[in-house]
């Protein structure tokens, strides 16, 4: 099969929705001449205009309002933000707009919009350019929460989103935009709000999402050595969560380490904690462990940065705690 | 005595409508006082002629938003004063099935896009809805209300500014009330003069007196042929006056009762009834028949409400997604 980078597969997912459906239409800065910021739309001004493929001022309320009232009237918006540290500033109409029409409408007005950029840390950008604002969003009903680790599932579940007839923050990293995997060159889709079982083990389960399941993989690989199997679920859709699959692999392996990239306070891996504690008390050999952002805002300094994020050795320390070894 | 502008049968309509959007707003008032209305309630009283001199403009068609103080606008819109006091009433009958209030009247039927709570939350919206119909090649209109207090928003800058540079068909309308809540305009700002705002983005941009029904048509009349005209939108300043608080919670102590009283002179209402009667186009007998007809209107829309039942419990987890088996958190 054939490897392209992961900014190649959403481009592509772009590409054929908007070929498919005429209503679909990418906005956002510099992503039409300027080719995106990160490349992810390059070439699409080329293919299908400056009526599809809309340069917009920094202005990300104004243009994440433009796109919502679009979706009211008909449209199915592709708005991109540079990157999510910046939809704060738009936060609003995210979530005031976009989330609650329906509800508020009786039913009347939906909003089909996809809002989507990089989310997270991305080198040393400190503070302001490096949160994780996924738990945010999937906190809100409304909303649908996507974060895809490869560029498959990038593809396939980009294509959903457009697709969806309710409000999908997609949630990608500038440091996966190069990544190479494997994606087919037939058309497919991926359903939302259904993890995936990226690695079968039989020791203990690793729950993770989006760039940072990528210490999961290392940690398995190291751990494997050491003779203990990890079995890593990778949850794609955070909003809604494919619990089932979490469960039933807890049931399986009796032990939980849940890795994330935002901060602990309020985390996805809060609510699977609970989730599990309620759901598969009795399975646990031992307490549900997780690896998280520390709780302080990102430093520029990378000493600084190495001790904050998750990493592999930490994922190992985690899985060993897990494991009474 | 000089010429009325508009024909017997327009300043008909407009006493009609008017008048009966005043008593159902009174009345509306009344039963917020008796707690049978919940919620914030923002009234309308004062401020007709806003929408009359813009409903007997635009098309069926056409789009309309609006803020919070939005009673008015969807019954203008065709709306039936039943589903308006229904939805102030919380009933599943409510034009947003009680899911909304008074904050959050929808008709997707008549195209009104909302009532929206957050202040200037709806100026990209109401520019989106535009940008939509020209996408579309649609020579729709939009007309996007606001406050005068929505106008110190960033929503509002940066959609003016976006409105402007992909010229879109949208009449954006500041109600210029006075009072952004108890604030007056001279204690928020240096430009008092609120038009001049859009002059910031080259938009066209009028000051219009909003007690006169007449002036509101006339000035929705060039904006409209503006914007359906292809040239882009146009920002209205209507100057109005609101003769009850921002919200029926409101003391009043930021203004005299001087100032209400003689703003009241100015009734809207009042200034097309001494026009159908300088020119002999209505009598007492037909004054009192309108009298009767509205108040049935607005009776029957509170016993129509009254006899509706609240949304059943099952209603909770519908209207939140599209997706009809969406896996909600149900513990």
């Amino acid at each position: 099969m054939r490897s392209i980078q992961f900014r190649e597969a959403l481009r592509e997912a772009m590409q054929e929705e908007m070929r498919r459906d005429e209503t679909v239409f990418l906005m956002g800065e510099e992503v039409a001449e300027y080719d995106g910021a990160y490349k992810v739309s390059q070439g699409m001004l080329a293919e299908f205009g400056d009526k599809r493929v809309i340069d917009t001022p920094i202005a990300e309320l104004g243009f994440a309002g433009i796109g919502v009232g679009a979706a009211m009237n008909g449209l199915r918006p592709v708005i991109e933000f540079m990157t999510f540290n910046f939809s704060l500033v738009a936060i609003d109409q995210v979530i005031n707009s976009a989330a609650k029409m329906m509800s508020m409408s009786g039913g009347q007005f939906t909003v089909p919009i996809v809002f989507r950029g990089p989310t997270a840390s991305a080198g040393m950008l400190s503070s302001q350019h490096s949160q994780a604002f996924d738990n945010w969003y999937a906190n809100t009903p409304g909303l649908k929460v996507i974060v895809p680790s490869n560029p498959y599932d990038a593809k396939g579940l980009l294509k959903s989103a457009i697709r969806d007839n309710d409000p999908v923050i997609f949630m990608e990293s500038e440091q996966m935009y190069g990544e190479k995997g494997e994606v087919p060159e037939e058309e497919y889709l991926i359903p939302i709000g259904k993890a995936d079982v990226k690695r079968v083990g039989t020791d203990v389960t690793l729950v993770s999402f989006g760039k940072i399941i990528k210490t999961c993989f290392a940690a398995a690989e190291e751990l494997e050595k050491e003779g203990i199997s990890c079995e890593i679920i990778d949850l794609r859709t955070i909003r809604p969560i494919d619990y089932d699959t979490v469960l039933d692999s807890v049931r399986k392996t009796n032990r939980l380490v849940i890795v994330e990239e935002a901060w602990p306070l309020g985390s996805i891996a809060t609510e699977v904690t609970f989730k599990v504690q309620k759901d598969a008390f009795d399975y646990l050999d031992a307490p549900i462990l997780r690896v998280t952002s520390a709780d302080v805002p990102l430093p520029y300094a990378p000493t600084l940065i190495e001790a904050a994020l998750p990493n592999a050795n930490k994922v190992i320390a985690a899985v060993k705690q897990v494991m009474y070894k | 005595m000089a010429k009325a502008r508009f024909s017997k049968e327009q300043y008909l309509k407009w006493y009609e409508e008017m008048l009966l959007w005043r008593r159902f707003e009174e009345k509306a008032g009344q039963l917020y006082i008796q707690q049978r209305i919940r919620g914030f309630c923002h009234l309308y009283i004062g401020q007709e002629a806003v929408v009359a001199g813009a409903t007997s403009v635009i098309r069926h068609d056409d789009n309309m938003i609006s803020a919070y103080r939005d009673h008015v606008h969807p019954i203008a819109k065709g709306v039936h004063p039943n589903a308006i006091m229904a939805e102030l009433m919380a009933k599943i009958t409510g034009c947003s099935k009680g899911k909304g209030g008074s904050m959050h009247m929808f008709s997707a039927e008549h195209r009104f896009f909302g009532g929206h709570g957050i202040v200037g939350g709806q100026i990209p919206l109401g520019a989106g809805i535009a940008f939509a119909d020209k996408y579309n090649g649609s020579d729709r209109v939009t007309l996007c209300y606001m406050g005068d207090g929505a106008v110190r928003q960033g929503a509002l800058h940066e959609a003016f500014n976006m409105a402007m540079l992909w010229k879109l068909p949208v009449i954006f309308i500041i109600e210029n009330n006075n009072y952004a809540m108890g604030t007056s305009v001279e204690r928020t700002t240096n430009v008092l003069e609120l038009h001049k705002i859009g002059l910031s983005y080259e938009m066209p941009s009028k000051a219009v007196n909003g007690m006169s029904v007449e002036d509101v048509h006339d000035a929705t009349e060039w904006a409209v042929n503006h914007a359906r005209g292809g040239n882009g939108p146009v920002l209205l300043e209507v100057k109005t006056y609101r003769f009850r608080g921002h919200s029926m919670s409101d003391p009043g102590k930021y203004r005299t009762k001087e100032e209400v009283e003689e703003y009241k002179k100015q009734d809207p209402i009042e200034q097309v009834l001494n026009t159908l009667k300088k020119n002999k186009w209505i009598n007492d007998a037909e004054i009192d028949a309108i009298d009767e007809k509205i108040k049935a209107i607005v009776e029957e829309s509170v016993r129509f409400a009254e006899e509706s039942p609240y949304p059943d419990a099952s209603e909770l987890y519908k209207d939140v997604y599209v997706q009809d088996d969406y896996p909600y958190i149900i513990e």
